[in-house]
This record gives C-alpha cells, sequence and structure tokens, in this order.
C-alpha cells in the first residue's frame, strides 16, 4: 500500500469516525433530554433537528426511536411498525434511538440504547452485547463467511437465554454496508430511507450479486461469503420479553493480510464502549 | 386443645372477656389472625405456628366463641360496631403503639374489612389480608350494581352467588340453626369438613364448636341484613389489601371482588385451587404469603420500599411465591417456562446437566420478578443424583408447587438402526427422568397433601406414530400415559397432572438430537437440515411456555400446542388410519 493511498483512507476513515461521533453525541443528547410522556416521534423529530442543526442534509435512514417492549420488536410483523409512534416514555422503560446521518458525504449508521431510570435486566442486556461485539470481529478476522458468523451470534444470543431481535428487521440483517454518499442539493427519503444511500446499496447488490457476495449481511445463502472489504454497519440486536438493546456502529474491513488491521472498529470511544470499559 | 408455645390471656371489653393468645417474639411485627364462622382460633394453628419465629403472632376468639364469653342478651351484640371494640381492645393490649397486620378468614375478614375501612382504626392497621370474606358494604353495592343494570351476565353472576349463600338464608331462620348446630349437626361437622372440604383430620374443630356455631348465627342476624341494604358508602380501605381467593370455594364467588380496585386502591390479589378451608388446607402458601406481603409493608413503614423486579406475568396472581421446579431449563422450553414463571413472581429452581446454561436461566429469571431462583446440575435419567438433589431441594427451598418435567433428548432413525445403548439412553433420559421426577418430587408433594402441580413434557410425536422416530416417539407416548395414570392416581390429593405436547418447536433439540445410523458426518448434516427446518417453522418456545402455564391454572390433562400437535391429536382420535398411513412416508431429512 502506498502511502497516498493510506493516507486516503485515513482521511476517508477519519470523515466517517466524524460523523459517526456526532450521531452518537446526538442520541446522547437527546437521550439526557428524555422524560416520561415524551413519544416515540417526538424523540425522533429531536434527533433530526439536533443534526439539522449541524449541518446533516441527508440520511442513510431517517432517525427512528423505540419505547417500552417496542425495543425488543415485540408483534412485529410489517416493516411500517419500524417507524416512530405516539408511544409515550413511561419510568423504568427501555429505548433505543437508531439514526443514519449523512455529512459532509461521510455515512453514519448508529443504534444507542439506554433506559429511563435504573433496570438491572436492561444493564444485564447491555453488559451482555460485549460478548457479542468481540466475537463479531474475532470472526471476521478469521475470515469466517458471514453467513457462519451470522449464526454464531444467533448461538451466542440463544446460550445467553435472548432471542435475535436483527431478525425482525428486513432481510433478517444483522449489518449492511455503507459508503460515501455524493453531496445533492435535493435530498428525498423514501420510505425512511435515502433515495442516495438506497442507489449506493442497490448498486453493491448489483455489483456483488456478480462477483457473488451481498452488501446486507443475513442469514440467507446470499451471505454464504467471507466479509466483502469496506464499511459495514453492524447492529446485534437483543430481545428479551419486552425489553431489547442493541448497539450499531461501523466496523472496517479491509482486504490486509496482518489480521490487526484485516478488520477493526472504525472507533472505540463509543458510549457503550466505555461503559464496559468502567465495568458497569 | 393448646397451641404449641403460646401465651394466653385475657382481654375485656364491654362486658365482654376474650381470650387471647400470643406467639412469637412481642418485639417483632404484629401479625392479628381472626377465624370465621363456624370456627374458633384454633383453625389458625397451622398458620400461626409457622408465622411464630418470624413475627408476634396474635389470635383471639371472637365474642360468643371458643374461650371468650358471649355477650348478654345474644341480640344485638355482634354487630360489626361491636366486633371493631373487641379489635381495638386487643390491638391496644398486644400492640399499643405499633400498627399491627390483620389477617382474616371467612367472617373474621369479613369484620376485618370493617376495620380497616372505618376511621378509629386509621393508622393502626399496617395491612390486611383477607381470604373468602368479602366486605358486607362491598358486598351490597356489588348487589345494588347488578340490580340497577342487569344484563345477562349480571344476572347470572347475582343468581350464582345466591344460590352460593343458601346457608346465609338458613342461618337467619329462629332457633333452627342452634338446634341443628347442638345436635347432629354439630356432631357430624368434624367428618364433613374431611370429606367435602379435605381439611385434614386432627385436632380441629374444637369441642366447643357447637356453643360457638349457636352463638355465631348472630353474625348473620345483626349485620347482614342491614349492610346489605344499606352499604357504607364511605368503605375505603386505608391500609394495603392482600386479597387471597380460594378459586374452589363453595360459598363465595370470585366474581365478588371484580371491582375492587375501587374500594382498595393498594391491592394485591392471590389466587389459589383450593377450597374454602384454606387456613386448614394450605397452611404453607398462606404462610408464605402473609410473610411476604407483612414484610414489604414493614420494609415501607421503614421508608426504604423494598426494589425488585415486580411481576408482571398474566398469571402473578396464581404463581405469585409459589415454588416452581423446571429441569431442562438451561434451553429451549424448559428455559422459557422458567422465565414464564419467574415473570410471574414464582420462585424458580433451574435444573440441567449444563451448569452453566441452568445457572444462566436463574440468573436471568431473577431479573425479570422471580423473587429467588436457583440452578442445580443434574441429569435427570441419574437415580441417585436425582434423589439427593430431592433431599436438598426438601430441606433448603422447601416442598415445590410445580414440577415440570421437561429434560428431554432427540432420536431420529429406523428401529433396525437403533442400537441397545440409543433406546436405553433415550428411555432413561425421556421416561426415567419423568419417572424419577414425579417419584422424588411428586412424592414430597403428595405427602405434604396441600395440593400442587406436575407437568410433564411429552411431544406430539407420542400420538403421532413415524417410522424416522420409534424410539423417541416410544418414550414420550410412555410419558404420555404414566402422566395421565398419576393424573388419576393424585386427583384426590388437589394435585393436577399435565402432559404437553408440543410439536415443532424451534429449541436445539435438533442440533443435539442423535441419528441412529448416520456417520459423524452424515449427523451433523441432519442436525443442521432439521435445526433449519425447526427455525423456518420458527414456532417460538415462549409459546409453548404459556401453554403450560395455562395447563397448570385450568389443570388440563393433555396439551397440544401447535397447531400440527392439535392436528395430530384431533387426527390421531378420529382418523387413526390416516395417521399410519402417513407414518409410512420418509421424512425430509
Amino acid at each position: 500500500m502506498t502511502t497516498a493511498v493510506a493516507r486516503e483512507l485515513s482521511a476517508e476513515l477519519r470523515g466517517f469516525r466524524e460523523v459517526q461521533t456526532l450521531a452518537y453525541e446526538c442520541a446522547e443528547a437527546v437521550a439526557a433530554q428524555l422524560k416520561p410522556g415524551v413519544t416515540e416521534r417526538e424523540a425522533a423529530r429531536m434527533q433530526r433537528e439536533w443534526l439539522r442543526e449541524r449541518g446533516v442534509r441527508d440520511w442513510f435512514h431517517l432517525p427512528f426511536a423505540w419505547f417500552g417492549d417496542r425495543t425488543a420488536f415485540v408483534n412485529f410483523r410489517v416493516p411500517l411498525q419500524f417507524f416512530p409512534t405516539n408511544r409515550r416514555l413511561e419510568a423504568g422503560m427501555p429505548f433505543i434511538l437508531d439514526m443514519a446521518p449523512v455529512h459532509k458525504g461521510y455515512t453514519a449508521d448508529i443504534g444507542y440504547s439506554g433506559c429511563l431510570g435504573l433496570s438491572p435486566l436492561h444493564d444485564k442486556l447491555l453488559a451482555d452485547l460485549r460478548a457479542h461485539r468481540e466475537l463479531i470481529l474475532r470472526e471476521v478476522r478469521e475470515r469466517r463467511t458471514l453467513r457462519e458468523i451470522y449464526e454464531d451470534v444467533d448461538r451466542l444470543m440463544v446460550r445467553q437465554g435472548y432471542a435475535n431481535r436483527h431478525r425482525a428487521y428486513p432481510f433478517g440483517v444483522i449489518a449492511h454496508k455503507v459508503d460515501r454518499v455524493r453531496e445533492r442539493r435535493l435530498n428525498p427519503t423514501l420510505f425512511g430511507f435515502g433515495a442516495q444511500s438506497l442507489k449506493g446499496l442497490a448498486s453493491d447488490a448489483l455489483h456483488g450479486h456478480r462477483d457473488g457476495w451481498s452488501p446486507l449481511w443475513s442469514p440467507y445463502r446470499f451471505s454464504d461469503h467471507p466479509p466483502q472489504p469496506g464499511l459495514w454497519a453492524v447492529e446485534p440486536h437483543l430481545g428479551f420479553r419486552g425489553t431489547g438493546a442493541k448497539f450499531e456502529e461501523l466496523l472496517v474491513v479491509t482486504d490486509s493480510k496482518d489480521p490487526e488491521e484485516s478488520a477493526f472498529w472504525l472507533d472505540d470511544d463509543l458510549p457503550h464502549v466505555r461503559r464496559w470499559a468502567e465495568g458497569i | 386443645m393448646k397451641i404449641h408455645g403460646a401465651r394466653e390471656r385475657t382481654v375485656a371489653t364491654g362486658g365482654i372477656e376474650l381470650c387471647v393468645v400470643e406467639l412469637g417474639d412481642a418485639a417483632r411485627p404484629t401479625v392479628v389472625l381472626v377465624h370465621g364462622y363456624p370456627d374458633s382460633k384454633e383453625v389458625w394453628s397451622e398458620v400461626a405456628t409457622r408465622l411464630a419465629d418470624r413475627f408476634h403472632v396474635v389470635l383471639y376468639d371472637v365474642r360468643g366463641m371458643g374461650r371468650s364469653t358471649a355477650p348478654s342478651p345474644l341480640r344485638g351484640g355482634f354487630t360489626l360496631e361491636k366486633l371493631t371494640d373487641d379489635f381495638v381492645a386487643v390491638i391496644d393490649a398486644v400492640s399499643p403503639d405499633r400498627p399491627v397486620h390483620v389477617v382474616g378468614h371467612d367472617w373474621g375478614s369479613v369484620q376485618s374489612w370493617e376495620f380497616v375501612t372505618v376511621k378509629r382504626t386509621e393508622g393502626r392497621i399496617a395491612s390486611f389480608t383477607s381470604m373468602s370474606g368479602p366486605s358486607l358494604d362491598h358486598f351490597g353495592h356489588w348487589i345494588k350494581q347488578r340490580m340497577k343494570r342487569p344484563t345477562p351476565r349480571k344476572v347470572g353472576q347475582l343468581l350464582g352467588q345466591g344460590a352460593k349463600s343458601w346457608y346465609v338464608y338458613m342461618l337467619h331462620t329462629p332457633v333452627v340453626p342452634e338446634l341443628a348446630w347442638r345436635g347432629p349437626l354439630g356432631k357430624r361437622w368434624p367428618k364433613i369438613l374431611e370429606r367435602v372440604e379435605r381439611v385434614p383430620a386432627g385436632d380441629y374443630p374444637t369441642a366447643s364448636l357447637p356453643t360457638d356455631a349457636a352463638h355465631g348465627a348472630w353474625l348473620y342476624r345483626d349485620n347482614v341484613r342491614a349492610r346489605l341494604t344499606r352499604p357504607r358508602e364511605d368503605a375505603y380501605a386505608h391500609a394495603p389489601v392482600q386479597l387471597i381467593t380460594p378459586l374452589g370455594d363453595a360459598f363465595l364467588s370470585p366474581r365478588l371482588y371484580d371491582q375492587l380496585e375501587l374500594w382498595a386502591p393498594d391491592l394485591t390479589r392471590r389466587s389459589l385451587p383450593a377450597k374454602h378451608w384454606v387456613p386448614r388446607t394450605r397452611p404453607d402458601q398462606l404462610t408464605a404469603w402473609i410473610g411476604e406481603f407483612v414484610t414489604a409493608h414493614e420494609a415501607r413503614e421503614g421508608g426504604v420500599p423494598a426494589r425488585r423486579a415486580t411481576p408482571s406475568g398474566k398469571y402473578a396472581d396464581r404463581f405469585g411465591g409459589q415454588l416452581v421446579l423446571v429441569t431442562g431449563a438451561g434451553s429451549g422450553i424448559g428455559r422459557a417456562t422458567a422465565f414464564a414463571f419467574a415473570e410471574a413472581g414464582a420462585r424458580v429452581i433451574a435444573v440441567d446437566r449444563d451448569a452453566e446454561s441452568a445457572a444462566r436461566t436463574a440468573e436471568m429469571a431473577q431479573l425479570i420478578g422471580a423473587p429467588e431462583a436457583w440452578a442445580e446440575t443434574v441429569d435427570v435419567s441419574d437415580e441417585q443424583a436425582m434423589e439427593k438433589l430431592a433431599e436438598k431441594v426438601a430441606a433448603e427451598y422447601g416442598v415445590v408447587d410445580v414440577l415440570v418435567n421437561n429434560a428431554g433428548i432427540g432420536l431420529s432413525g429406523s428401529f433396525f438402526d437403533t442400537t441397545p445403548e440409543d433406546w436405553k439412553k433415550v428411555l432413561d433420559v425421556n421416561l426415567w427422568g419423568v419417572i424419577h421426577g414425579c417419584r422424588l418430587f411428586g412424592k414430597q408433594m403428595a405427602d405434604r397433601g396441600q395440593g400442587g402441580h406436575i407437568v410433564n413434557t411429552a411431544s406430539a410425536a407420542a400420538f403421532l406414530p413415524s417410522k424416522a422416530l420409534p424410539a423417541y416417539s416410544t418414550s414420550k407416548a410412555a410419558v404420555l400415559m404414566l402422566s395421565e395414570c398419576l393424573r388419576a392416581e393424585l386427583a384426590g390429593q388437589g394435585i393436577g397432572v399435565s402432559a404437553i405436547c408440543p410439536g415443532l418447536v424451534n429449541t436445539n433439540i435438533t442440533a443435539t438430537a442423535r441419528f441412529a445410523g448416520a456417520d459423524a458426518e452424515e449427523e451433523k448434516r441432519r442436525q443442521e437440515k432439521s435445526s433449519r427446518l425447526y427455525g423456518r417453522r420458527n414456532y417460538p418456545p415462549e409459546k409453548v411456555a404459556d401453554a403450560i402455564l395455562d395447563a397448570v391454572v385450568q389443570n388440563k390433562a393433555v396439551v397440544p400446542v401447535t397447531p400440527e400437535a392439535r392436528g395430530a391429536h384431533l387426527m390421531s382420535r378420529f382418523t387413526p388410519r390416516a395417521l399410519r398411513a402417513i407414518a409410512r412416508m420418509e421424512p425430509p431429512l
């Protein structure tokens, strides 16, 4: 790898890292303002406004908010149920904020789990996510197929006593690729997804289909291939009887032979990672 | 009859002398137990002795009964106002400067409702546990409400309760009840209780029964008509109330308490599959619930509310505080069942041969509502290990109220591919595991004589012949038959037995199943294939767990769960030949 390429790569990664940091800052700022009575719609709007004020004009997908048992996707059947509702937050309720802003052409896709008040159960779920973050990184470095890793994550969740709720996502994905998005003046969204990002995903899917890989990391046969270099937004999602928790962040996969460099999390200074480091 | 360790004294009030006994350390929270009709304080002896090591337990004979003196004349001497005078006199004597916890059964509960809803005892009562005795005022409003807007359902409720109250009308006739009680009825009463109510024989009822019952008739005559026609409008409970409803009560319909929240804002509901005389037939369960309730409301008095996950499950009233043992609780249906019971507030013992997953189940159970949960590691097919476990459980946690024999292994393959070792293994776990569980824990349940329930996880394969599952189906058919036989045997002791036949459920039984006649690689392939099939079917074990709780609550005999299991069950009854034809087909593995 020439230095110029390396420099460009690191410049690019810095761009992604900045927007991911911005998104997590937004999540923490909004989470701090949540109080009993706030609806999911209001929480989603708070995220949108906070990010707009800081220059976000386009989205991979619009911000979501799920409260209470909706964090575990209880009775989710159709994708429309992902959209924020008028469910009101109550004391002791878990919540998840999920947003994917595009900033200066860089995309982030993050998930932030919290709880209004103390909940030992929610703490437990968050703590148990750590093993998944470690497992995913380890197995990606081992170049296992995405489907295998998916099944291992599944098995770990079952062992922990949880249900995998990412199964409820479109195509049951646990992760999807993200890329740079060209900045336009008009940024329409389609079913909550940014048109530009959908275009990128579709073209990835098209190219990938020819080369035998998919930009969606799912339990199906089309994910039966080793991790493709690029940035993956990974979101393992635990559900346990009406309480759900997830994190979502970017995993960088490269074609380097050195295992350390072949895959790494874009940033380790994130709320959930700090939480584990503090031993909570 | 003397209650062990009781200190007796006499409290004088309004010309009456009440016989009061105390047990336990007087510095502990005071629990006052009030008896009903036609009882004396001895009805509480089993509960009182059990509570005495934790609380200061106080019992007294209501005026005119047991060793208390009767008012003269009897007419007008038993009004709720006078009974309240008596109660205040007793608590003045036993706990002058600390509020007491009241527990009432039958008429004891009726009068305690008066205590807990009148102004003059405000601040004197810390909590009230009511069983089988509604407030006459609430009852009056209940009737009025149903008379005013008589829908068919409400009329049905009125007529139902009206029929159950036959004895109330009888007691309003003059002289006859007294004659009956002093004559033949009084003599036969103990035997009637034994036969109809299954009250264990022993030193209850006491010899004073004929006089108690004769005097007690005035409880009804002095109060019922007056209160039911003109119920008080301000009968709001000023203390937290725990309502224990025996579901098989011959005298009171559970419907009576439908809107009790309006009168008792801080209400905890409990229900019990038992008849009317629960202080005699279910002392362990009552002790647990009273103890828990009193402790919770003592902690609140101290300003430190006990903080833990509150049971939120559908059956929290039924399983709260009960002891539930689940085998194979480390995964799948067993784990989901343990969680469902935990959510209903039960204490859970999670048993599995894999220590780590059992521990995990117990840990998570505690996070979602189980007040206590323990993990035990045992192989259910190991007789000695099971015996040791049964001893340990009885010694450390008590007698289990609900036993779920769920542990099982899968085995597929044709009859001639199935080796004797395969047969032995599958029968050892699937059948012998259930036999050991029923034999050891069921025995403890039966010996205690306070009811309970056994759930055995069979399978839809139990009534579904197949050329692919001869050994597994045989073991499960045996479990089904065993359950039905045991159900017949234990019916007389208030112990229900249910067999659950799930069907295709998404658990890891497929991933660990043996495939007889296949080499290691082929076995792995089939395991994966069948796991994928079950995964695509994706019937969650949580739904089976719900069916198990349902089966216990409704005491169902055989419960096929998934639609295909229900279909197969129907076919096995009406079109067995079709099933036999299907059994010849090659399974898609």
